[in-house]
C-alpha cells in the first residue's frame, strides 16, 4: 500500500454567514506500507492517526491525496468497486466495549462480515466462525455468549477474530491495547504477533505507547499535528532519532526501571501540543523544539531521507546530536529485563 | 525511622451488592512517612482506587468500610464525625483525580474554585483568596495567571485543567496528597511536565503523597516506596529500586515481565495466565494461587502473611521462607 499526498481537513463552522476555519487533522502525508511488515504510527492525541487510520480504509474520503492498495488507487473507486478491496482490510478499534454490538452475540457479531461479502452456506458460515475463533485462543463455548459476558481481553479477541474472518491483507490496528491491563496487554501482543507470522497479515499499528510500539513494528512513523515527522526502521528510530519530536517523545515516556529517573533525562519536553485548527507556520513544531533556528519559524521542512530508509523533516536533521536523550534509553529498553 | 504521617491498619472496605458482598480493599496495611512518596500499583479492579477513598472517607454507596483504622498523625479518621472530617478534607489530606473534568464545576471559573478551600478553611477573605489563587495558578506554571483565573475550565487543556486541580489541591497546604491516576487522561508530553511539576511542589512544601496508578513507568519514575495489590490485598511491599530489582511475589515479577521492554521485536512476551478473580468469592488461601506457577498446596488453604524478607521489604508469599 502506498499513501501519497494525503489531507483530510474538516471544517470548523464559526457562524452562519462566516467561512469555517480547517482543522488540518492530516497535512499532506505520503508513506508506504510493506507486504507483511507492521508500521506503526505514533504521536499524541490530535495529530492525526486515527483519522489517517480512517481515511486509509476509506470509511472517510479524504480531502486530496491518493492511496494505492495493491496498485489501484481507492480513492476514486465506486462504491460496489470498494467493497471488494474492503474484504482484503479489517479495522481493531481501542475499546471493545464500545465497537461490539452488546445485543448480537459472538456467532453473530463474526458471521456478519462473512454474509455481506456474500457467504452463505450455513455449515461454511459455522465452519468459519469456529475457525477464526480458535485462531485468537477463544472456543466454541463463547460462540452463544454476548460483549458483556466477556473480559476486556476476550471482548478485544472477538473485535480481533471479526478483523480478520474475511482472510484480509491489511488490518488495522487502532490502540488496540490501551485499554487493557498489563497482564492482558501481553497476551494481545502475543496473539497479534502470531496472528501476523501464521495468516501473513499486513499491520498498521496506531498508539500512543512507545514502548508497545516499537515491540510490534518494522518500521515507525512518527506523526505531529497532522504532519508524518520521522519515519524509520522500529530500532533505528529508537537508537537514533533524528527529529526533535522524537526524541522529546521518547525523553518523556515513563521507564519501568527506577535506576533512570526523569531528573537524569528529562529536558526536552516542553509546551503542550498546539490546537490543530492554526497550526504553527513553518515547521509545526518550532514553538515547543529548543532547537528551533529562524529558518524553521519560516519554511517548512521535507521529508528527506538520511540513510538506511530513515526519512526526517527537519531542516537540522544532519547537524543535530539527540543520541544523549536516545542512545540512554535504548539501552534500558533492551537490557532491563526481570530475569 | 520517625512516626508515619499516615497508617492504615487492616482496612477492609466493601461494597454490597445485588450480586454479593465485593470485598474491594480486604484488610490492607501501610504507613506513608513524612515527604515520601508512597506508591499503590495494581490492575484494574484490584481495589487501589477504593483504598485512595477510604483514606478520605469518600466511598461512594454501596461502599463501606467495615473495619480497621486509618490513623493520621496520632487521630483515628474512622472515629471523627463527618463535621471533624470535613476539616481534615482538603485541609490536611487533599486529592487529585484521574480527570479534571469531572472534578472542576464547570460554572465557576478555576480563580474562583481555587480561591474557595482557603476562604472555607481558614476564614481568608474573598479578596486575599483570589490574590493567592492567582499566586497558585503562576506556581503551577500556567502562563497568564490573571488571565488564566477567569477561564472557565471549558476553555482549558486537558494538561492545564490538572495543573489548576494541583494549585486547587495545594492551596491550603496540606500535608499529605493522595493522586489517583493523576495522568492517565494527558499526553506523554504532558504527563511528564505534570509529573515533574507535581514532585517538586511536593519537594518544596515537604509533602507526602499517595500515588495510585496502574503503570509501572510511573511508580519507577516518581516514588520512593511501592505497594503491589492484587484482589483488594497488598502481595508486595517495599523501596522502589528493591522491588524493581528483586521482585519476590509472583504476581510482582509476572508484571514487570510481561512488559514489553527487555525483548526483541515480536519475541513471545511473559504472559500470567488467567484472569484476576471476582472480588465477591475470591479463590481461598493465596488469592493469586489459580494463576500462579509455583502454587503449592499450602497456598490453596492458607493466606500467606506479608512477612519481611529483606530490611523493609515485605511480601505476602509462602515460596521465600
Amino acid at each position: 500500500m502506498t499513501v501519497e499526498g494525503l489531507r483530510k481537513y474538516f471544517p470548523v463552522k464559526k457562524g452562519f454567514f462566516k467561512k469555517p476555519d480547517w482543522i488540518r487533522a492530516v497535512d499532506d502525508v505520503t508513506f508506504q506500507v510493506f507486504k507483511g511488515e507492521t508500521l506503526g504510527i505514533v504521536g499524541e492525541s490530535g495529530s492525526g492517526k486515527t483519522t489517517l487510520a480512517k481515511l486509509i480504509l476509506r470509511l472517510i474520503d479524504p480531502t486530496t491525496g491518493k492511496i494505492y492498495f495493491d496498485g489501484t488507487d481507492i480513492v476514486g473507486v465506486s462504491k460496489k468497486e470498494l467493497r471488494k478491496y474492503r474484504r482484503r482490510m479489517g479495522i481493531v478499534f481501542q475499546d471493545p466495549s464500545a465497537s461490539l454490538n452488546p445485543r448480537m452475540s459472538i456467532e453473530e457479531t463474526l458471521r456478519r462480515p462473512l454474509i455481506v461479502h456474500g457467504i452463505k452456506d450455513r455449515e461454511e458460515v459455522r465452519r468459519r466462525v469456529l475457525d477464526i475463533l480458535q485462531k485468537v485462543g477463544l472456543g466454541k463455548e463463547h460462540m452463544k455468549k454476548y460483549p458483556h459476558q466477556l473480559s476486556g481481553g476476550q471482548q478485544q479477541r472477538v473485535a480481533i477474530a471479526r478483523a480478520i474472518i474475511l482472510n484480509p491483507d491489511l488490518v488495522v490496528l487502532d490502540e488496540p491495547t490501551s485499554s487493557l491491563d498489563v497482564s492482558i496487554q501481553a497476551q494481545i501482543l502475543n496473539l497479534l504477533v502470531k496472528l501476523q507470522h501464521d495468516l501473513n497479515l499486513t499491520y498498521i499499528f496506531i498508539s500512543h505507547d512507545l514502548l508497545t510500539v516499537r515491540y510490534v513494528s518494522d518500521r515507525i512513523a512518527v506523526m505531529y499535528l497532522g504532519k508524518l515527522v520521522e519515519i524509520a526502521e522500529a530500532d533505528e528510530l529508537f537508537y537514533n532519532a533524528k527529529h526533535p519530536y522524537t526524541a522529546t517523545l521518547l525523553s518523556a515516556a515513563p521507564i519501568p526501571n527506577p535506576e533512570v529517573r526523569y531528573v537524569k533525562r528529562f529536558s526536552l519536553v516542553r509546551g503542550e501540543p498546539p490546537s490543530p485548527i492554526n497550526p504553527p507556520p513553518g515547521c509545526r513544531f518550532h514553538p515547543r523544539c529548543p532547537y528551533a533556528i529562524s529558518r524553521c519559524r519560516t519554511k517548512e521542512p521535507v521529508l528527506k531521507d538520511v540513510g538506511g530508509g530513515h526519512y526526517v523533516a527537519c531542516h537540522r536533521a544532519e547537524e543535530l546530536d539527540l543520541s544523549e536523550y536516545t542512545s540512554g534509553l535504548w539501552k534500558i529498553i533492551t537490557e532491563s529485563r526481570v530475569s | 525511622m520517625t512516626d508515619p504521617l499516615l497508617r492504615v491498619v487492616d482496612l477492609k472496605t466493601y461494597y454490597r451488592t445485588s450480586a454479593g458482598l465485593v470485598r474491594a480493599v480486604d484488610g490492607v496495611s501501610f504507613e506513608v512517612y513524612k515527604d515520601e512518596t508512597f506508591c499503590v500499583v495494581g490492575e484494574s479492579g484490584c481495589g487501589k482506587s477504593t483504598l485512595a477513598l477510604s483514606i478520605i472517607r469518600l466511598v461512594p454507596y454501596p461502599g463501606e468500610i467495615v473495619g480497621g483504622k486509618i490513623i493520621y498523625r496520632g487521630t483515628d479518621l474512622l472515629k471523627l464525625p463527618e463535621s471533624e472530617m470535613r476539616k481534615i478534607r482538603g485541609k490536611e489530606i487533599a486529592m487529585i483525580f484521574q480527570n479534571p473534568m469531572n472534578s472542576l464545576n464547570p460554572v465557576f471559573t478555576i480563580g474562583f474554585q481555587i480561591a474557595e478551600p482557603p476562604v472555607i478553611h481558614f476564614n481568608m477573605d474573598g479578596r486575599s483568596a483570589w490574590r493567592r489563587a492567582v499566586e497558585l495558578i503562576g506556581k503551577v506554571r500556567m502562563p497568564d495567571p490573571e488571565v488564566r483565573a477567569r477561564n472557565y475550565p471549558h476553555v482549558l487543556s486537558g494538561g492545564m485543567r490538572q495543573r489548576s486541580m494541583i494549585a486547587m489541591m495545594i492551596s491550603c497546604e496540606p500535608k499529605l496528597l493522595l493522586a489517583d491516576e493523576p495522568t492517565t487522561s494527558v499526553d506523554v508530553t504532558v504527563q511528564a511536565q505534570l509529573l515533574n511539576l507535581l514532585m517538586n511542589i511536593k519537594r518544596e512544601r515537604r509533602m507526602s503523597m499517595v500515588l495510585i496508578t496502574h503503570n509501572f513507568g510511573l511508580v519507577a519514575e516518581v516514588c520512593n516506596r511501592v505497594a503491589v495489590m492484587y484482589a483488594g490485598k497488598i502481595v508486595e511491599l517495599g523501596p522502589v529500586r528493591e522491588v524493581f530489582r528483586n521482585p519476590v511475589h509472583p504476581y510482582t515479577r509476572g508484571l514487570m515481565k510481561c512488559l514489553p521492554i527487555g525483548t526483541k521485536r515480536k519475541e513471545q512476551l511473559y504472559v500470567i495466565p488467567g484472569q484476576p478473580p471476582n472480588l465477591i468469592e475470591p479463590p481461598p488461601g493465596c488469592r493469586f494461587h489459580p494463576r500462579c506457577p509455583h502454587a503449592m498446596e499450602k497456598c490453596k488453604k492458607e493466606e500467606p502473611p506479608l512477612t519481611e524478607v529483606e530490611p523493609n521489604h515485605y511480601v505476602a508469599c509462602y515460596l521465600r521462607r
